[in-house]
């Protein structure tokens, strides 16, 4: 049974396992993003891979199917050394009627240190840190809609890089907030790392149920919610949000809250723009904006193998040294 | 059997009893409160000094899992477990499997109730063929086969026109129709409180108004077809202004709240803890303030324990995949003494939620000492301090989010129909 204590620290309050930004210090944060800077400062030196996991097992557990979250953190795991191995469940074990618990029981059976998980179901990786043996982390690679905290650290790194620092920073994230593990980690990162204002600009369809609760000022107007704002964070539209009447059409969204040059403008001038993909032109984003000089969304990508490199790394090390 | 029961205080909230007195049972009835009867021998004497003699309790809403799922619990452990909790008789929902849709379903439990000896069983018949909502259940030989009620549990039903249809073919033959409102497209797939902890914890949703819609529909069905209805479950303030409404109206209603919701909210879930997962959903701080303010004025008239044991699995992964409920029955009287303490309700209305109350609902004769009632009776120790683990739980069901936690207050002795059932 889960007790209050933070699963994810060890008792020396170590990084064990990174199943949500909620629940960290900003220094931890502050930890995770200078230490990704290392591995990115060196891997932009031509040195790319590090005997700092070597000899460990990472496994990846992807319950839902994933290319780019999978491939940065098989590339990760590699840089450091360890041996990866990686599953797609979504095809395998659990479509055979194993249990979510048995699927984990057989792969500690295999001696693994460490699971990276995405899962469709908010609370699995939470629920696989509580029940795996105690010498094994776990990542969490996002689960179901509430959160993707390496995705939301790339971010953080990406926003650092451009910005250099949180404070004074005012950022906007436009969409599906609803259905968005990534949002939910990025409001609560940019909150504990002292951003002067987080707002979430969507249709109330798809906004979940108190949502200033989590620290944001609501918009429904592009426009207006852009007015001072330093970043803009797009999220990606599901097609099927269409389906389930969230929405009647990608083209009345785009009208409403896609990002076309002209609603950039009302943005500061120095605003970068974000994605964290894969982004769907002309649906939340013109291919302009997308493509244009203030888009970092490549970078993003490029930084996530840093970032999850830290993540790793740390968590490793927590769990060697921890109880 | 002659038993007499001594020193104890009596409440019996149906006859305005609150007394130090003697209570004596003969033959299986209440035959003297107060002194003995002349020339009563007992041959069991209970000594209740410093404890409490009351009305067995009387539960609306009890899974026992059989038939069908035994590996979750059985009628034999959970009426054992309801007699040591101090309940004399149960109400169990239709979805049993199979349903309790013809009535062999219904003897078949009654006659393994009645082997098993300890609470009594109350049969809900469900409402429609398999629980389908497409198609009327034989409500007349259900009623025949001895349902209580009918029912349907939390499967839904079709449209409103077989609701409609079933409330007026219930009506025509006098059965009460226990209905858990929930519109099924607003709650479908929800698993939490639509509020800040499910946004913040990302778990999808269920909207107060699923409940609300479809408790207003029904009530507008009881104007049109005359139904006797109990809402079974309510979860929200705004449920208890609607139903308080429908009885200023003078419709044939009543409603009773799950034990924990009067004590639990969402803001009490520990993260993705699976014992927390219930339907409906424990909802908000204000919620829960409103049921206990309908208990106190009576908008609500009962109590219920909503008891539903799960065997380990059930309860074992990602908390959306894990199934709902709680195993309840234990911790009623601990957690209504809760209440008494608080200062929310007397011991007397306490006592009444859980037995009297629901007694008139069910319109039987029982939940009162009555000279001449059937004797069906809960002896406790208001100040007995235990604590829930593996020694003192019974239910074949652990999946409480109160195991390992200290409770206060204890049956030592419960009586169904003048015979001892339970005994500490």
């Amino acid at each position: 049974m889960l007790t209050n204590k933070n699963l994810q620290l060890n008792s020396l309050g170590k990084l064990q396992h990174f199943l949500s930004i909620e629940g960290l210090q900003k220094s931890l944060l502050t930890e995770i993003l200078d230490t990704a800077e290392s591995f990115a400062d060196m891997s932009e030196q031509q040195v790319k891979k590090f005997p700092l996991l070597r000899g460990k097992t990472i496994v990846n557990l992807f319950f839902e199917n994933s290319t780019r979250t999978r491939a940065t953190f098989e590339l990760a795991a590699i840089r450091l050394s360890a041996d990866i191995l990686s599953m797609n469940i979504a095809t395998s074990a659990t479509s055979k009627g194993e249990s979510l618990l048995d699927t984990i029981r057989n792969l500690e059976a295999m001696q693994v240190d460490m699971f990276v998980v995405r899962h469709s179901l908010s609370g699995a990786a939470h629920f696989i840190a509580e029940h795996a043996a105690p010498h094994i982390s776990v990542i969490n690679a996002g689960d179901g809609q509430h959160e993707h905290p390496t995705q939301a650290m790339l971010d953080m790194f990406t926003i650092r890089r451009a910005k250099k620092k949180f404070s004074g920073l005012r950022v906007a994230i436009v969409g599906d907030i609803l259905h968005s593990r990534v949002a939910r980690s990025q409001i609560h990162a940019l909150n504990i790392l002292g951003a002067e204002e987080v707002r979430v600009i969507a249709p109330k369809t798809l906004l979940p149920a108190q949502v200033e609760s989590l620290g944001v000022t609501v918009y429904h107007d592009l426009t207006a919610g852009l007015k001072n704002i330093d970043v803009i964070i797009m999220l990606r539209l599901q097609k099927e949000r269409m389906n389930s009447a969230l929405l009647p059409s990608e083209s009345e969204y785009f009208k409403c809250f896609g990002l076309s040059d002209d609603k950039l403008k009302t943005a500061n001038k120095d605003a970068i723009v974000m994605h964290p993909g894969p982004i769907n032109r002309g649906v939340e984003i013109s291919s302009s904006v997308a493509d244009g000089p203030q888009s970092v969304i490549l970078q993003q990508v490029t930084n996530g193998i840093a970032v999850r490199m830290a993540v790793m790394s740390m968590a490793m090390q927590s769990n060697a040294r921890g109880d | 059997m002659r038993i007499e029961i001594i020193n104890g205080r009596i409440i019996d909230p149906s006859n305005g009893v609150n007394e130090q007195a003697g209570l004596y049972i003969e033959d299986g009835k209440v035959v003297a409160v107060g002194n003995a009867p002349e020339g009563f021998v007992a041959q069991t004497r209970i000594d209740a000094q410093g404890q409490i003699v009351c009305p067995g309790f009387i539960d609306l809403s009890a899974r026992l899992r059989e038939p069908g799922q035994i590996h979750k619990a059985s009628i034999h452990s959970e009426t054992h477990a309801a007699a040591s909790a101090g309940f004399t008789s149960l109400c169990i929902p239709p979805d049993t499997k199979p349903v309790i849709d013809t009535p062999a379903v219904i003897e078949l439990i009654k006659d393994k109730a009645e082997q098993c000896a300890y609470a009594h069983i109350y049969p809900v018949a469900a409402l429609t063929q398999k629980l389908a909502g497409k198609e009327l259940s034989c409500m007349y030989a259900l009623k025949q086969a001895g349902c209580i009620a009918v029912g349907h549990a939390q499967a839904p039903i079709q449209d409103l026109l077989i609701l409609r249809r079933a409330m007026e073919y219930a009506a025509t033959h006098d059965l009460l129709l226990m209905y858990c409102p929930q519109e099924q497209s607003l709650s479908y797939q929800g698993c939490a409180h639509e509020g800040a902890m499910a946004s913040r914890y990302g778990l999808p949703g269920i909207p107060v108004a699923a409940e609300t819609i479809a408790l207003m529909q029904c009530i507008e069905l009881i104007e049109h077809t005359g139904c006797r209805v109990h809402f079974r479950g309510l979860s929200s303030a705004r449920s208890v202004i609607i139903v308080g409404k429908a009885k200023q109206l003078g419709l044939p209603v009543s409603a009773d709240v799950a034990m924990h919701h009067l004590h639990l909210t969402d803001a009490d879930m520990l993260p993705y803890n699976s014992h927390y997962h219930v339907s409906p959903p424990l909802r908000s701080q204000q919620d829960k303030e409103a049921l206990l303010n309908g208990v106190q004025n009576g908008t609500i008239d009962a109590i219920c324990s909503d008891h539903q044991p799960h065997d380990i699995d059930a309860k074992l992964g990602a908390f959306p995949e894990t199934e709902p409920g709680m195993a309840t029955l234990e911790t009623v009287l601990p957690l209504m003494l809760r209440l008494v303490e608080q200062g929310i309700l007397d011991l007397s209305q306490g006592i009444a939620s859980l037995s009297a109350s629901p007694a008139k609902i069910l319109a039987i004769n029982a939940g009162h000492l009555t000279i001449g009632s059937i004797a069906d009776i809960c002896v406790f120790n208001v100040n007995t301090d235990w604590q829930i683990n593996g020694e003192t739980w019974q239910s074949q069901g652990q999946n409480t989010p109160f195991w390992q936690k200290n409770m206060r207050g204890k049956v030592t002795t419960t009586i169904q129909a003048g015979k001892i059932i339970y005994s500490q």
